[in-house]
């Protein structure tokens, strides 16, 4: 088993893959990323052959770990690297009680955070990808993390999965191909490929942010915009966690909280510079 | 790690703990959730001096045995009132019995599906009760339907339609087809009352249940698990006079010896359980197969021993069913895969 240990944020990893190759790819997309503390990794994530001779002959990759779930489908090897992922997010999806998550992305800026959910495909990864390259601080992506004492927003920058047509505009934008991962076509999610949050994000992983703003983005349409009522937004930020259920009265109190306190919007928009564009806008008209 | 001993040596005896290195609390925690036994084990080292990250990760544990047992207790009450009506009070078999009376054997154990015996001769009426009730068949095609009705110790799975909740009726606790043939009905006369309508097993037959559970229905997958249950439950009965002589009689009854010698004589090699040598017997050279079973795990929580865990595997079938059935079983379901 070839091994591989990093913390992102509260999360510290041990991650293990029957094959070489995708640790060393994994050690570079997260280089910089620091070890668990205390030399002990407490989430074991890891990817194996599903059936011994798949380790050799026309290899695949089944999602495994402390966690998992009845019949995932294997990958094949090609799209190792996205199998390490999802058997990372699926240990915190099914796993983790200390925090409150919510599917969404967020950035932060003096201070506060801008949280944005929305479904696959609204745009959420590549807009706090963007947001990140400009004056922001990349808090998470994928899983956003609601510290139950506190309240706050605990950072969880993990490499940031691209897809599609977002690979080529974060490409435009961003210089260093060193934090770019391996390109990966044709996988289960389209065209994918990961980059890894900038030093700063990576540097202040362990300083959490007042959640301040919500916006659901949902790419592709006219620009449009609309208020979204407080019931809707405390149904939506359930319906989007995973263990929102498991963590009862904390994880309602928090939900209310911040349904009840935190402006939200919905807005659409066509292209990228113009999501950033009413991204700005909202965050000037609320104090961000 | 080798194998899964540092788990069942930390689950016996937490100071065991006290030497492991980074890697080596790693690996335990990996073999600990492999086993289902991390919320056990978070409440053993509760009072160990604990690395931060650790005293962390088992603080998780906890919340989700808590949520588990706050589940599991939910579908019990569920059951109870779809057969109240019927005057049927079930008998809770396992981790929702062990949940419900409090007993050591609950503490962090994840509880799974809802298992509970009643008479056989009110199975229709159950089945009827739990089908209005919002249950569902988890399998409904024509074969596991009439196979389940016509050989097993229980009517095919039911799942609820809304909760996912799953529950198991039994009528006996080993398929109808086994050579074994346990006291259905002195399981039922000898049980307790825990509460108005619910009642659990016996002492005596829990921990025969238990042994039956390990040994005779199964290939052993979740045993470490099953066998840390028999050192809960006879570090408590044991303090009752007389529990040792009921214990006997009771495996007798059952035609289940041998399966309770066996348990006992695991649980004393595994976790020092205190037992009675009479009633364990010698150690016999087998033994030794079925503890690398229990312990078939490496250090990232994967499971190990293919070929120990095959010959399990066919075993439990072999117990289960004379050779003809078992070949023709095993046809329909290649099959029908």
């Amino acid at each position: 088993m070839h091994g591989f240990d990093v913390r992102v944020g509260p999360i510290s990893y041990r991650i293990g893959s029957a094959w070489a190759a995708p640790i060393v790819a994994l050690r570079r997309l997260y280089a910089g990323y620091p070890a668990p503390d205390e030399g002990i990794a407490t989430v074991t994530a890891r990817i194996g052959p599903p059936r011994p001779w798949r380790r050799w002959v026309r290899p695949q990759v089944a999602i495994e770990g402390d966690h998992s779930l009845p019949d995932t489908v294997p990958m094949a090897f090609d799209h190792a690297l996205l199998a390490i992922e999802m058997a990372m997010n699926m240990q915190v999806a099914l796993g983790e009680c200390r925090h409150l998550l919510i599917h969404a992305s967020a950035v932060e800026r003096g201070g506060k955070a801008l949280i944005m959910p929305g479904d696959s495909g609204s745009g959420k990864s590549t807009l706090a990808a963007l947001l990140a390259e400009r004056g922001w601080r990349l808090l998470a992506d994928e899983f956003v993390m609601i510290d139950l004492a506190t309240g706050r927003v605990i950072p969880f920058p993990r490499a940031i999965s691209l897809k599609n047509s977002a690979i080529a505009e974060a490409e435009a934008r961003i210089a260093d191909p060193a934090r770019f991962g391996p390109h990966l076509s044709a996988t289960p999610k389209g065209e994918l490929r990961h980059l890894r949050p900038n030093a700063e994000a990576i540097a202040r992983m362990d300083e959490p942010a007042e959640p301040a703003l919500i916006l659901f983005p949902s790419y592709g349409f006219e620009p449009a915009s609309d208020g979204v009522s407080r019931s809707e937004l405390f149904m939506r930020l359930t319906e989007g966690s995973t263990n929102y259920i498991a963590l009862g009265e904390p994880a309602f109190d928090h939900v209310l909280r911040i349904a009840g306190t935190i402006p939200a919007a919905r807005f659409a928009y066509p292209d990228t510079d113009s999501g950033i564009a009413i991204v700005e806008q909202f965050c000037a008209e609320a104090g961000l | 790690m080798r194998d899964a001993r540092a788990l069942a040596a930390a689950l016996a005896d937490p100071v065991s703990t006290l030497g492991l290195a980074p890697d080596g609390w790693t690996s335990l925690l990996a073999i600990a959730r492999a086993e289902r036994l991390d919320g056990s084990l978070a409440y053993r080292l509760a009072d160990m001096p604990l690395p931060a990250p650790v005293a962390r990760a088992l603080e998780d544990a906890r919340a989700r045995a808590e949520f588990g047992r706050t589940q599991a207790l939910w579908e019990v009450e569920m059951a109870r009132r779809a057969l109240a009506p019927l005057g049927i009070a079930p008998i809770l078999l396992k981790g929702s019995a062990f949940a419900f009376a409090g007993l050591p054997a609950a503490i962090g154990r994840v509880v799974g599906d809802l298992d509970v015996l009643l008479p056989r001769d009110r199975l229709d009426e159950a089945e009827a009760a739990l089908l209005a009730a919002g249950f569902e068949w988890a399998k409904d095609d024509d074969y596991s339907q009439a196979y389940y009705r016509r050989w097993m110790h229980e009517l095919p799975p039911l799942v609820h339609r809304d909760r996912g909740g799953m529950i198991d009726v039994h009528h006996s606790i080993l398929p109808l087809t086994a050579r074994r043939r346990p006291d259905a009905a002195a399981l039922i006369e000898d049980s307790v009352e825990i509460a108005p309508g619910l009642r659990i097993l016996s002492p005596a037959d829990m921990i025969v249940h238990a042994a039956t559970h390990l040994f005779a229905d199964g290939d052993l997958a979740g045993g470490l698990r099953n066998l840390w249950d028999v050192d809960r439950l006879l570090r408590l009965f044991t303090a009752t006079p007389d529990f040792w002589t009921r214990l006997g009689a009771r495996a007798r009854r059952h035609q289940m010896v041998e399966p309770v010698a066996l348990a006992l004589r695991l649980a004393d090699r595994l976790f020092a359980t205190p037992v009675e040598p009479r009633l364990a017997g010698h150690d016999r050279m087998r033994d030794t197969l079925f503890v690398r079973r229990l312990l078939a795990r490496d250090g990232w929580g994967r499971a190990t021993r293919p070929f120990n865990r095959l010959g399990f595997y066919v075993r439990s079938h072999w117990m289960r069913m004379p050779p003809l059935m078992l070949a023709r079983h095993l046809w329909i379901k290649a099959r029908a895969k």
